[in-house]
């Protein structure tokens, strides 16, 4: 019977190996260890063999049932395995295939500039403030030192809505607006982003709106040289580090110094391109201390008080950091002009 | 104004510096050199010709065949000039020149006739139309009798010359003159000027024997003087006056007047030259003009003037504009023999009301308008009669009527040290201070510490301390400035919470899919009074709009935001989400009193497919639902998330059963819906959903607090009903009947189906939703859920009609 058994063993063994599915398996299974199976059926004549037989080969039936147990899970084990990798290997897809796009809108270049400049001056010590876009006379040009008969008051420049009010042309009434809020007492250090508005027909450089950023520091003791030390850092801050400024003496009612400020090309780095007309800077803004008519009309005493005032054109930085060639995309919003600045 | 830089070296010496240079040390100086102008580059084999024969060209009517004497040689050239003749000495471009144009010279045959060279017309060699003397205007050009033959003809006009043109600050009105620029140039370099000679003979004659001045308006013209001068002969100025003038851009006519433009620049000095003959008498009057005189001009023109202006008469009519421009009946002609030369200072604001009223823009014009040396008139008038002696062969009679009522005010001054480096933020010595004052040619007086500085008239924008230490600044150099950082009070900085607000809703925004836009504030009468947030009184107009386009403020946001969708959309951009943060304007009833009301608006507008994934098949187009979406979004961003309220309404531009308003508390402050199928066709556009919330409204309601809650320990109970309601009850009105009737225990509300249809009555719509219940405090039983599930339903029959759906 043993020898019987060993021989069973060794058929199921075989048939094992030969199984492909798992369903053959399934069918190797049931034909040796079901209750119909050879082994069974072995097992059942046990009661014929002498007590001292029994326990022999009954331990050499569970050895060969467990042998054939045993290498029938590992078989399925690994017939399943292919089943599975065979499953996958349909299931597979073409990763190279479009994702779904995460719908996503981009954020106006203008805004990203004043953002960034309000970031830089809010580092610096600077609040910023805003204020009305149509504006008083009042604040618009008297404030800041032009008087009545003063060209740029001309009708022809700016926007009028009544004899004394207009589109302001500047966002420096805000700062005036300020200091008179200030009554007298340092310091005030603020930024003033907004819209401004002026007669121009609008090209490819010209814009009957546009925005400025102006910034204002009183207090006591302010000198000219914190002027250029604040906007070196402002602009080694937004053009990068290797820029550099330089002063040059200029007139604005409001100042006085006054100066225009060059910063050094980043194009040819100085040498001199087409970008700077070959100068090696390209002119960026106006600055200068405050006038001290000015800070008188806004309540400080020039005696004690000093400032610092600076105005920019928001898309001239703009058109010169992302190097945009006509002002009105700005305001046309076309929506592939848009797409382009969603990193910034 | 337009510098020559060769003439510039009369003045002052800078004999060591190129035109390059000098530009540098003008602009960084302060005087800003906007362009360089190189007037010959490149120019050269050009020389000064004898046309020795001039003969018809055989085979062609308008050529001739000349025989050009070049100094070196005779060479055959055809000439198409109808101006060219035997005896003139031109300027001849030999085989190898190149002219400005780029035209190269060579041996060539025309019409079977040799051609060694080209006679050139001075347009040829570069010079513009506008500034060539009439008479050269349609021709060749004809040297003097006296010009070389055979010498650097662009060297004999004046062309080896760059012109530095001056883009001037305001307050530099003593920069608008060669003499005011030397000045400048020779306190940059530390050096001396070198004045013109202005030294005459005066006749025995006395001028005040011939005419008589009377000033009627001395507050408007405190100063005129004239001179006579006879037996001038009038014909061309010297060429190097014509060569000068015309690198200053202005145009040579005759020695008279040429000469009066030639001071004029020289001296920044404005005259005038009448034809004493023709004047109509022997007395000047100058006196404002009277309501609809007219008068014309040199230039034809008949100009209608009021009693603004100032005109200069011969006691019965006006002979000119004062300091704008000459009349034409007065005006030197070529058989003029005596002339009234005035020389006046007329205050700027006259002088811009006359100019700005008729406008005309003189150089004359110019120069008065900004202010002009009061104290140079006399010196400039005496240049123009030694000039007019010497060129123009005039005799000038003794003496100069004048009338004279300028102040001589002394102004000073006084700055010291420590202030001047206080402002700075330098170090500089009290010697180096002065010292750039005397550069300053500024009268300097030092007294102790003190520095006391008189006022010039050569220099009108000197008239405060912080004016004395930019000039210090600026002679000093820029450069020497330090840069140091405020060292005074700390200041935090920072945004303003509504500021923070406002990048929060553009951060949210921009992620949500919206590109933001930014669009003109002034817009056309046609689109104000369109999808208003609420009532416009009255619309803030402009006073004199440039366009039509561009007349009026905006009062809402959304027709600029469509009409960038239908600029999108004519390129082809179908799919179009935007927003903008910005101002409306709010006028008054009738014409505004104060100043506007500025309303900080956020709208939006979306059109086209929404949510796109092509190859899937997934393509979600536009709705209410996706706008109404991000809206709710943003309220939960922005704090108040379960404040706002949604309510149907109506708009005229809006469609009248896709629209709803926006309310907190009670308070509407905003609008959602679709555009008008009409107002659509009227923009051009397809079906395209808009929203426009006041932002004051929106961030000043009360925030939702940021808290912590215990997260849940017990679990909830879910249960799912199906509803039969009439057609038209709001889903938000059944909504709000399960969360009145759940209490406590109901923690969550979701609408999960709508359908409408087939196995429904008809009038009817089933709502399914899913109710979550949960205890915080223990787990809840089956039998408590029940109880209050079948509260909610007894509440929605009782309340909506609601059935359960079977």
């Amino acid at each position: 019977m043993i020898d019987r058994l060993q021989e069973l063993g060794k058929e199921a063994l075989e048939e094992i190996k030969q199984a492909d599915t798992v369903k053959a398996l399934d069918a190797v299974r049931v034909k040796y260890l079901g209750k119909k199976g050879p082994i069974t059926e072995v097992l059942r004549g046990m009661g014929k063999l002498s007590a001292e037989e029994r326990p022999k080969v009954g331990q050499k039936a569970n050895e060969v049932r467990e042998e054939i147990q045993q290498q029938l899970e590992q078989k399925t084990e690994e017939l399943e395995k292919i089943a599975l990798e065979e499953k996958l290997q349909e299931e597979s897809i073409d990763v190279t295939l479009p994702g779904k796009e995460v719908k996503r809108g981009a954020r106006h270049p203008l805004t990203a500039v004043v953002e960034e400049m309000e970031d830089i001056f809010i580092g610096l010590g600077f609040s910023v403030t805003e204020g009305p876009e149509v504006e008083t006379d009042y604040y618009n040009f008297e404030a800041l030192n032009l008087p009545p008969d003063h060209p740029a008051r001309d009708m022809q420049d700016s926007f009028y809505v009544t004899p004394d009010m207009l589109l302001r042309t500047q966002t420096s009434p805000v700062q005036a607006r300020t200091m008179e809020k200030f009554k007298g007492k340092g310091p005030v250090k603020i930024v003033c982003p907004g819209k401004v508005y002026r007669r121009d027909d609008d090209d490819a450089t010209h814009s009957h709106q546009f925005m400025q950023m102006e910034g204002l520091y009183v207090d006591e003791n302010v000198r000219m040289s914190d002027l250029k030390g604040t906007l070196e850092a402002f602009v080694k801050e937004y053009f990068g580090p290797d820029r550099t400024i330089r002063l040059r003496p200029s007139f604005f009612p409001f100042t006085e110094p006054s100066v225009e400020v060059d910063v050094s090309c980043g194009i040819c780095g100085g040498d001199g391109c087409r970008i700077c007309k070959h100068s090696g800077w390209i002119e960026v803004l106006g600055a200068g201390m405050v006038h001290p008519n000015v800070l008188t009309y806004n309540g400080f005493d020039p005696e004690k008080y000093s400032g610092f005032a600076f105005g920019m054109g928001v898309e001239r930085f703009a058109m010169l950091k992302y190097g945009i060639d006509d002002i009105r995309h700005f305001y046309t919003n076309d929506i592939r002009f848009l797409e382009q600045f969603k990193r910034v | 104004m337009l510098v020559s830089y060769q003439w510039l070296k009369e003045y002052v010496d800078i004999s060591d510096l190129t035109a390059e240079e000098t530009a540098e040390k003008l602009t960084r100086g302060g005087v800003e050199v906007d362009l360089l102008h190189p007037r010959s580059e490149g120019l050269d084999h050009i020389v000064v010709g004898f046309v020795e024969e001039c003969e018809q060209h055989p085979n062609a009517d308008k050529l001739r065949i000349c025989q050009v004497n070049t100094g070196s040689e005779t060479a055959q050239i055809i000439c198409g000039a109808p101006n060219v003749a035997a005896g003139q000495k031109v300027a001849v471009a030999k085989p190898g020149a190149v002219l400005p144009g780029g035209m190269k010279i060579k041996k060539a045959k025309l019409r079977g006739e040799a051609s060694e060279g080209m006679i050139c017309s001075l347009q040829e060699l570069g010079i513009e139309q506008k500034l060539v003397a009439k008479e050269f205007m349609d021709g060749i050009y004809v040297f003097p009798e006296d010009a070389e033959v055979g010498a650097d003809a662009v060297n004999e006009l004046g062309l080896r010359d760059t012109v530095l043109e001056l883009d001037l600050t305001p307050n530099r009105s003593d920069c608008l003159s060669m003499i005011g620029i030397a000045y400048e140039m020779a306190a940059l370099l530390d050096r001396g000027v070198q004045l013109p000679d202005a030294s005459f003979t005066a006749a025995s004659e006395s001028a005040a024997n011939k005419v008589s001045v009377r000033v009627d308006v001395p507050e408007d013209n405190p100063y005129y003087s004239a001179k006579v001068i006879k037996e001038v002969t009038i014909g061309p100025s010297p060429l190097w006056m014509q060569n000068r003038l015309t690198a200053a851009g202005i145009r040579p006519i005759n020695n008279v007047v040429d000469i009066t433009n030639y001071v004029l620049i020289e001296y920044g000095q404005p005259l005038h030259a009448f034809d004493l003959d023709r004047f109509g008498s022997e007395s000047i009057v100058v006196r404002r003009a009277q309501e609809e005189e007219t008068i014309t001009t040199l230039d034809e023109e008949v100009r209608t003037l009021s009693s603004e202006h100032m005109v200069i008469t011969n006691g019965e009519e006006p002979t000119a504009l004062a300091g704008v421009m000459g009349g034409a009946f007065s005006e030197v002609q070529e058989d003029t023999t005596a002339i009234l030369l005035e020389a006046a200072y007329f205050t700027p604001a006259r002088v811009r009301k006359t100019s700005k009223d008729t406008g005309l823009r003189s150089e004359s014009s110019i120069r008065f308008e900004k202010g002009i040396d009061q104290n140079r008139v006399e010196e400039a008038s005496a240049r123009a009669a030694y000039l007019l002696e010497r060129y123009a062969g005039g005799k000038v009679l003794d003496g100069t009527v004048e009338e004279d009522h300028r102040v001589q005010e002394k102004h000073v001054m006084t700055t010291d040290t420590n202030r001047v480096n206080q402002l700075l933020g330098m170090d500089i010595t009290q010697d180096d201070i002065v010292s750039i004052f005397r550069r300053l040619r500024l009268h300097t007086e030092v007294d102790g510490e003190n520095i006391a500085v008189e006022a010039s008239t050569r220099r009108p924008d000197l008239r405060i301390e912080e004016d004395l230490i930019e000039e210090v600044a600026r002679l000093y150099g820029y450069d020497y400035i330090p840069t140091t950082l405020p060292h005074g009070t700390t200041t935090p900085g920072g945004l303003s919470t509504e500021q923070k607000d406002r990048r929060t809703i553009r951060r949210f925004l921009e992620t949500s899919g919206l590109h933001e836009a930014i669009t003109y504030s002034l817009t056309s009468p046609d689109r104000v009074k369109r999808f208003l947030l609420s009532d416009v009184p009255g619309t803030v107009d402009v006073s004199l709009p440039m366009s039509e386009e561009r007349s009026t403020m905006r009062t809402s946001l959304i027709p600029h935001l469509l009409d960038t969708v239908q600029y999108n959309r004519n390129r082809q951009i179908n799919d179009t989400a935007l927003f903008e943060l910005g101002s409306v304007f709010i006028g008054e009833e009738s014409s505004l009193s104060r100043q506007p009301e500025e309303k900080k608006v956020l709208a939006g507008a979306v059109t086209g497919l929404w949510d796109v994934h092509l190859w899937q098949g997934e393509k979600k187009k536009t709705d209410f639902f996706v706008v109404k979406g991000i809206l709710e979004g943003l309220f939960k961003e922005v704090g108040i998330g379960d404040q706002a309220l949604f309510a149907p309404s109506r708009h005229n531009d809006l469609h009248p059963g896709r629209s709803a308003d926006v309310s907190i508390n009670g308070r509407t402050f905003g609008f959602i819906g679709q555009v008008h199928p009409n107002v659509e066709k009227e923009w051009g556009i397809k079906e395209t959903y808009v929203f426009q919330l006041d932002l004051d409204i929106l961030l000043s309601a009360d925030k939702e607090p940021t808290s912590y809650a215990t997260l849940p320990r017990y679990p909830s109970i879910s249960r799912d009903i199906a509803l039969v309601v009439g057609e038209d009850v709001a889903a938000g009105e059944v909504k709000q009947v399960i969360e009145e009737a759940g209490g406590e225990l109901l923690k969550q509300v979701t609408l999960f189906d709508v359908y409408e249809g087939e196995n429904l009555e008809v009038g009817k719509k089933s709502l399914a939703f899913s109710l979550v219940y949960l205890d915080p405090e223990r787990t809840l039983t089956d039998e408590e859920v029940t109880k209050t599930h079948e509260h909610v339903l007894a509440e929605l029959t009782d309340k909506v009609q609601a059935v359960l759906r079977q």
